[in-house]
């Protein structure tokens, strides 16, 4: 752990005649090969911005081939972050500065830059074969792409590093590993960022090989001091100031890792095991990681032979007396909507995580959508009631996590939290919680003193069904797949105990009581944003966009979908027009409109697989807008 | 604390008049009371089928839950809390058709699991189609001109999923029900009992020659570990091993003494030669071989997870969520 006070950046040296841009947010996007170290790049860079105070969010963009060929344009992977003196929500649509490491990041990542971006290119990486890789017709790769070269700090990367590492007895491979640190460096240069920062980030992370570390640390300063020497190539310099500043102690997560961190601590709350069975599957697999990791807080995780056996064990588990979740994604959902509806009728907690991806079948898996709503709200069979929660951003992980906890465990109930690759991928600051601070999940364990006439469905006054955890003496009974008498806890096919056990199971989700919609922006909004989940940061700055301009406009959006909260209605019929923009062909708006009398939104919908554009949803708001 | 058979019992059974499963019900019943673990730490989790009506009839904890997955929950049952006794009773189409894939990860990971399966070669629940156990040609409701598939031999697909314990039992043959199912029990690790159990409405006689006492004596070898494999009517039959395979030979004729006759070894790690005890039978001139075929000690999935928390736990230096987040590099805004 390393804990660095905030400090003022320091400025270098730098000449009279720089023209320096202060600016509210930049957006840097590293891009190269996949295995060129763009995201170590870009979290290092990430790390040095918000240690002094500058918020952040990132996002990385995966290529979908495993290990493409070197050079190749489906080999590319890139990793943007945005950076800001206020708060940022989204990591940009577009960025400031694009790092290409070679040409078919250049050719690729291209598309993601500002019209006037400042683009660092390695030079060593733009030779014929590598422009033949990525299908440049001429040698003059700028003029092909009408890249103005006064934008360009064009510099022969891959050769500095080997001579700045000359000395160090690395080989060729290790030295070469080495050159994003060399962007990186350029960089933070660019952004008079403090390098004692990245020094220490990188002495921790190679603390069990120091010659890593220095060797890194020395390309960071090569890189940092040619940006410094060279300054006349650049045509701006940038500097971020932090202007809102919330004390307290960060670290920087994503969204799985906050997920899983959710779940740790709504175990540790509730006092009980936390079990995870689950399946690998992108993008949800790093929540399986995470978790595997912590042994020592006493975590159990299963990497079981299918989805479906991820989620039976995780209900066999839950039966067993643990905090259960099983991580997947949509293609897991279709196949463990069985288990999670045999968790619906026998009214046993679990969480049930959907990392969305791109669908249907196997789809997009590296990309985010918002697609899988309607699955996990209806796609079981029966009448299959269960609570549905949406994270809004890689923090809000966290809470949402450990929400979908203490809801499952306190309502005897399978829960989905919905995040997206999107919010799984990204990451933010994030303020240390303290747990202490939490409200307190007190699972409904049935009261000893029923011991003898208690029978498996009697309810609490919520309607909760009771849990008898294995192990206790006099509460031995059976659930299971059949539907139960209500009163006896005996199957039974009587019509009128099974219409009553519907009714009933439904009731209990009814009564959940979720917080109230918020309402944020313009107080007399002539239109509201509506969204769900991981849009939050794109629907919430395009609000603020057309609210700078003079418009009125507010936003409600979604965490808790089902039961809906007791306001939405009312918040929903307030307005003269209301837009529901969602990842997806109108699953909340259908959702909504299934719900709410006679609500006749308009609707946003893309289905791209990428992050909402700020600007496009500007434009088609205020359109609407308009009308 | 000791129990009695009442102590396990639970409801009226609801199978057909003569089905195995009432006999074999009564065993574990039996067989529970013997064991002593007490109704409050043991679960009974089954599938769907008709066997897996069994929780039903159980004074235990139990879950009779979804076609198949039977030992998938019972696996997430028994590692989120190995306190527990877990029984996971399925039939051969729950445990072999759709639950295929459950059954041999579970012997795989070696859970410890008391694994059983009803087989009685059929689909009874749906009214009689062919199960995965049927034998080739079958004919049934959905194979009215006879099966063009070769069947499971459970045994080699527990073997081959590398398990430890294979046992097998006639349902109506209590007492040697009643011991197979201790052993299972005394067995750290997945355990599988294959049941032969007869459906009187839709495979009638399917298990024929062993299904009563003088059919076993003809027709059947009880094997038990150390003990020589004799068998027949009058013992006078023995296994012996010749080539790559097994030959039955007759004591007393050509020299033959009980002494050439092979001992069981159930607890061989080599698991050759009980295959071939297990695959014998079906009218291929060897008894079926009932008893405990299989018995290896092997360190359990459950143990195993529980022992690696503990040696995390020593090793890290973190050990609640507070501590955890101290891990990660931290920076603090003032």
């Amino acid at each position: 752990m390393c804990t660095n006070k905030f400090s003022k950046p320091k400025i270098k040296n730098m000449a009279e005649n720089l023209e320096i841009k202060e600016l509210d947010s930049v957006a840097v996007r590293f891009s190269g090969d996949s295995g060129d170290g763009m995201q170590l790049a870009g979290n290092i860079f990430s790390t040095v911005s918000a240690t002094v105070g500058n918020s952040i969010s990132t996002f990385p963009d995966y290529p979908a081939d495993i290990r493409a060929p070197q050079g190749s344009l489906t080999g590319v992977s890139g990793f943007q972050v945005n950076i800001g003196a206020g708060k940022v929500y989204t990591p940009g649509d577009f960025c400031d500065v694009l790092v290409a490491m070679n040409a078919a990041a250049l050719k690729t990542q291209y598309k993601y830059a500002k019209p006037n971006a400042t683009i660092i290119i390695d030079t060593d990486s733009f030779q014929e074969k590598d422009l033949e890789k990525a299908a440049f017709k001429t040698p003059d790769y700028l003029g092909e792409m009408g890249i103005d070269p006064d934008r360009v700090i064009a510099c022969n990367i891959t050769q500095m590093v080997k001579d700045c590492l000359a000395d160090s007895g690395m080989d060729n491979k290790s030295m070469l590993k080495c050159r994003n640190m060399f962007a990186l460096g350029l960089v933070c240069w660019l952004f008079s960022r403090d390098l004692d920062i990245a020094f220490n980030f990188l002495k921790e992370k190679f603390a069990k090989k120091p010659g890593v570390a220095e060797a890194n640390i020395k390309v960071i300063q090569a890189g940092y001091d040619f940006g410094h020497n060279t300054h006349s190539s650049a045509a701006n310099v940038y500097r971020i100031e932090t202007k809102v500043k919330e004390p307290g102690r960060y670290m920087d997560i994503t969204g799985n890792k906050a997920t899983a961190y959710g779940f740790i601590a709504a175990a540790e709350k509730a006092g009980l095991k936390l079990y995870l069975g689950s399946y690998p599957i992108t993008p949800a697999t790093d929540v399986l990681h995470e978790l595997s990791k912590h042994k020592s807080l006493g975590v159990t995780t299963v990497q079981c032979e299918d989805e479906i056996a991820g989620c039976a064990s995780a209900v066999g588990a839950s039966f067993a007396g643990a905090l259960a979740v099983t991580s997947t994604s949509g293609p897991g959902i279709c196949l463990k909507s069985e288990a999670m509806n045999l968790a619906v009728i026998m009214e046993l907690p679990l969480v049930v995580l959907d990392v969305q991806r791109g669908g249907p079948a196997t789809g997009l898996p590296t990309k985010s959508e918002q697609t899988d709503l309607l699955q996990c709200l209806f796609g079981r069979n029966g009448e299959s009631p269960l609570p549905v929660i949406a994270a809004t951003s890689p923090t809000d992980c966290f809470d949402a996590a450990y929400n979908a906890c203490k809801i499952a465990l306190e309502h005897m109930t399978p829960v989905v939290l919905l995040t997206d690759a999107y919010v799984a991928n990204g990451s933010g600051a994030f303020k240390l919680p303290n747990l202490a601070e939490f409200p307190a999940i007190n699972p409904p364990y049935v009261p000893e003193e029923l011991k003898g006439t208690w029978t498996p469905y009697m309810r609490a006054e919520n309607g909760t069904r009771y849990w008898a955890v294995p192990g206790r003496e006099g509460f031995q009974h059976i659930l299971g797949g059949l539907e139960k008498d209500d009163k006896t806890g005996a199957i039974s096919t009587n019509p009128e105990n099974h219409d009553l056990m519907t009714r009933k199971r439904q009731a209990k989700i009814n009564n959940i009581v979720v917080p109230d919609l918020e309402v944020i922006g313009n107080k007399d909004a002539e239109l509201l944003i509506v969204g769900f989940g991981g849009t939050y940061g794109h629907l919430r700055a395009a609000m603020e966009e057309m609210n700078a301009s003079g418009k009125k406009v507010a936003m409600a959006h979604f965490k808790y979908i089902n039961p809906l909260p007791k306001n939405a209605s009312e918040v929903l019929k307030k307005y003269k027009k209301v837009v529901v923009a969602e990842q997806n062909m109108g699953q909340l708006a259908a959702f909504l409109r299934m719900k709410v009398d006679g609500f006749v939104p308009y609707q946003f919908n893309q289905v791209k697989g990428q992050p909402f554009v700020v600007n496009e949803l500007v434009e088609a708001f205020t359109e609407i807008y308009n009308k | 604390m000791a129990y009695t058979i009442q102590d396990f019992k639970k409801g009226q059974p609801r199978w057909c008049p003569g089905c195995g499963d009432h006999a074999f019900l009564a065993s574990l019943q039996k067989a529970m009371a013997e064991i002593g673990v007490a109704p409050y730490d043991t679960a009974v989790i089954s599938g769907i089928g008709c066997s897996s009506r069994l929780p039903h009839y159980m004074a235990t904890y139990g879950m009779n839950t979804i076609h198949g997955r039977a030992a998938a929950i019972a696996t997430g049952a028994k590692v989120a809390n190995s306190k527990l006794t877990v029984w996971q009773v399925s039939g051969d189409g729950d445990g072999l058709a759709i639950g295929g894939n459950h059954f041999i990860h579970a012997n795989r990971r070696n859970i410890d699991l008391n694994m059983i399966l009803l087989n009685n070669r059929i689909y009874g629940l749906t009214k009689g189609q062919y199960s995965p156990t049927s034998p080739r040609g079958f004919v049934s409701k959905s194979s009215p001109y006879g099966t063009v598939e070769d069947p499971f031999r459970p045994a080699e697909l527990c073997f081959g999923a590398r398990g430890h314990f294979f046992a097998r039992a006639v349902a109506t043959d209590a007492a040697a029900t009643v011991d197979i199912l201790k052993a299972a029990y005394n067995h750290k690790g997945a355990a599988v009992c294959e049941i032969l159990q007869n459906c009187v409405i839709f495979n009638n006689g399917t298990h024929e020659s062993v299904y009563d006492k003088a059919g076993r004596a003809k027709n059947a070898i009880y094997v038990k570990h150390g003990e020589p494999l004799i068998f027949g009517e009058n013992r006078e039959f023995g296994l012996v091993q010749e080539g790559f395979g097994l030959k039955v030979v007759k004591i007393g004729e050509n020299g033959i003494t009980e002494k050439d006759i092979l001992v069981h070894d159930a607890h061989c790690e080599d698991n050759t030669l009980q295959l071939k005890l297990a695959l014998m039978g079906d009218n291929d001139g060897f008894p079926v071989a009932l008893g405990v075929i299989r018995d290896v000690d092997a360190p359990t999935y459950n143990d195993a997870v529980e022992a690696q928390i503990e040696e995390v736990k020593a090793a890290k230096k973190y050990h609640n969520f507070a501590e955890l987040l101290e891990t990660n590099d931290i920076w603090e805004v003032k």
